[in-house]
């Protein structure tokens, strides 16, 4: 039942992204060209998509999920460094190519070779990344 | 208002929903990133299922959905270098920053955290500074 809900989430958020544009690598660089031809359709989908997500954290509360035992806790507060790097390595490649991980499985069936190859590239990436985050904190090497 | 910004209030409003289903059934958080890092570094091995099932609605409905519409343009550049090292660091950033656009940006700002809150100001300003160089000072992308 888990799985069944969760392809359906899945299709819907492909589906808000397909409308939204933000499959589209030129809506996604235009809104972070802010000296360029400036687009603001990005800050619409997180406005249109922080509304109803803040509805439902809002229900949260005293209750437990309908499929699940406990609602996700806050994660550590303090913001730490690999948050702050790995932050702007995101944000460089989403600069350079216009992509991030939600729409780039999405659009994986539109995208061309072109699409498929950041998707692989983003894998390779994300396999490296406790390699590359033992070697930022020598002190998590051990784990 | 112009009607690119309607749908994207729309299509945002779908992605919220998704989120908020994904939060209130399976009690969990609908982060792009996670869900298909924790499949590819094995760390995700115990609930694989849901997050292959996420992923699987995640690519399915859309391919299906654009080829109703006659095809879905994504105008990715066609520099392969520049894919595979924006893929690259997409893949290393997310999983060290543990989110990106939907974990950290629709997730985590609904709920007012702050590491949420920090990773979209620094992954948004990285992006803007990185068109900045790379479009308007090289000429690159």
């Amino acid at each position: 039942m888990r799985d069944f809900t969760s392809f359906l989430v899945g299709g819907l958020f492909g589906l808000g992204l397909v409308i939204s544009g933000m499959t589209d690598t030129t809506k996604v660089q235009g809104w972070l060209d802010i000296f360029g031809n400036w687009d603001p359709t990005l800050a619409f989908v997180m406005g249109g998509a922080i509304i109803p997500m803040a509805a439902a954290w809002r229900y949260t509360i005293g209750r437990t999920p309908v499929l699940g035992t406990t609602f996700p806790p806050h994660s550590n507060p303090k913001p730490e460094r690999n948050l702050i790097i790995g932050s702007i390595l995101f944000g460089a490649g989403w600069g350079l190519a216009g992509l991030c991980p939600g729409p780039a499985m999405a659009s994986l069936g539109f995208g061309g070779t072109g699409g498929l190859l950041f998707l692989i590239a983003m894998m390779a990436g994300m396999i490296a990344a406790p390699t590359v985050r033992s070697r930022l904190d020598p002190r998590v090497a051990a784990v | 208002m112009n009607i690119e910004w309607i749908m994207g209030l729309v299509g945002g409003g779908l992605i919220g929903m998704a989120g908020a289903i994904f939060l209130l059934v399976n009690g969990r958080i609908m982060g792009a990133s996670g869900l298909l890092g924790g499949l590819v570094d094995g760390s995700g091995r115990n609930d694989w299922r849901e997050r292959l099932a996420l992923i699987a609605g995640l690519i399915i409905v859309p391919g299906v959905v654009a080829v109703a519409m006659g095809g879905v343009q994504t105008h990715l550049t066609g520099n392969w270098a520049v894919i595979v090292i924006a893929g690259l660091l997409v893949g290393v950033g997310t999983r060290l920053a543990n989110g990106c656009t939907s974990g950290h940006g629709v997730c985590g700002i609904s709920r007012l955290s702050v590491r949420g809150i920090v990773a979209t100001l620094f992954y948004i300003g990285a992006g803007g500074l990185t068109v900045v160089i790379f479009k308007h000072a090289l000429g690159v992308i």
